[in-house]
């Protein structure tokens, strides 16, 4: 990132992946990466970084803690 | 029930003192609220006590509820500010008062230029990949933290996380990409690394 117009849409990339960039600023990014390799590649693993992450595993609230704030709760009344 | 008529059922029942909402309320969104207290404080213990304050807090303050945002925007709220006090306690120097003029501030600029997205998924996926992201997530900076994880993590839209960090809408966003630009970076480096050597 380089020259000019690769720093110029850096501030746009994620509407640009998010589907809310303007119909312009979207042809804008997309001949500047038919050309610039660079960009293309930025563009490409910034996708790939929001799909990887969304696929990690979510960590549920354990049991124990459950009981424990249920005891909690309890104690304080909000719970029987 | 959509979200909202679900919110809005248990916010009167919990209101109206009904024990069993309470219940509900916490079965519906401790999972969420533990994730997010689980990211912030990257110490499942410290977690725990974010929750418990998070439910502590919210039935004593139900009154003080306006219901302007949603029941697990304000829950999030809490935990949110919950887990900053404590964050803070621990290591004041690591969590700085948020400056006005942070918008201003460059974007992180993209340095590694490694196209690892040719590697095999099995690459991608395996879990040592895994934790490596959930270290690069772990160590952004917190107030990037906490965006990321309720935008992307928790699917917040944009203007709930901006209700409950007390946000614009705005900052919402380039928060979210500063993030994004960060772990992708971090990712290059873990990939690229990985790809030199197993060659
Ligand atoms: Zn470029």
């Amino acid at each position: 990132m380089s020259h000019e117009g690769c720093s110029h849409l850096l501030a746009g990339l994620s509407d640009f992946l998010d589907g809310e960039a303007s119909a312009e600023l979207c042809a804008e990014i997309q001949k500047h990466m038919a050309d610039c390799n660079k960009c293309r590649v930025v563009i490409n693993t910034l996708r790939k970084t929001v799909e990887l992450y969304h696929q990690l595993p979510q960590p549920a609230f354990p049991d124990d803690a459950r009981e424990r704030l249920h005891k909690t709760l309890e104690l304080s009344g909000y719970l029987k | 029930m959509s979200e909202i008529n679900q919110d809005r059922e248990l916010l009167e029942r919990i209101r109206a003192g009904d024990i069993s909402a309470c219940d509900d309320c916490v079965r519906i969104h401790s999972h969420g609220i533990y994730r997010l207290a689980l990211r912030l404080m990257r110490d499942p213990a410290d977690a725990e006590d974010v929750v418990q304050e998070t439910f502590l807090s919210a039935f004593k303050g139900i009154d003080r509820f306006d219901g302007r945002s949603g029941l697990s925007t304000w829950l999030y709220r809490i935990a949110f500010n919950a887990a900053m006090m404590r964050l803070r306690r621990r290591r004041p120097e690591f969590v700085p008062v948020d400056r006005a003029d942070e918008q201003e501030e460059d974007l992180p600029i993209p340095e590694a230029m490694v196209d690892w997205c040719l590697l095999p998924e099995q690459e991608l996926v395996r879990s040592e990949a895994r934790e490596e992201m959930e270290r690069a997530i772990g160590e952004l900076p917190p107030k990037l933290r906490a965006v990321f994880v309720m935008r992307e993590l928790e699917e917040l839209s944009t203007e709930e996380t901006a209700q409950a960090l007390g946000l614009s809408e705005q900052a919402v966003k380039t928060r979210l990409h500063r993030a994004r630009l960060l772990l992708r970076e971090r990712l290059s480096s873990y990939f690229a690394a990985g790809a030199s050597t197993n060659r």
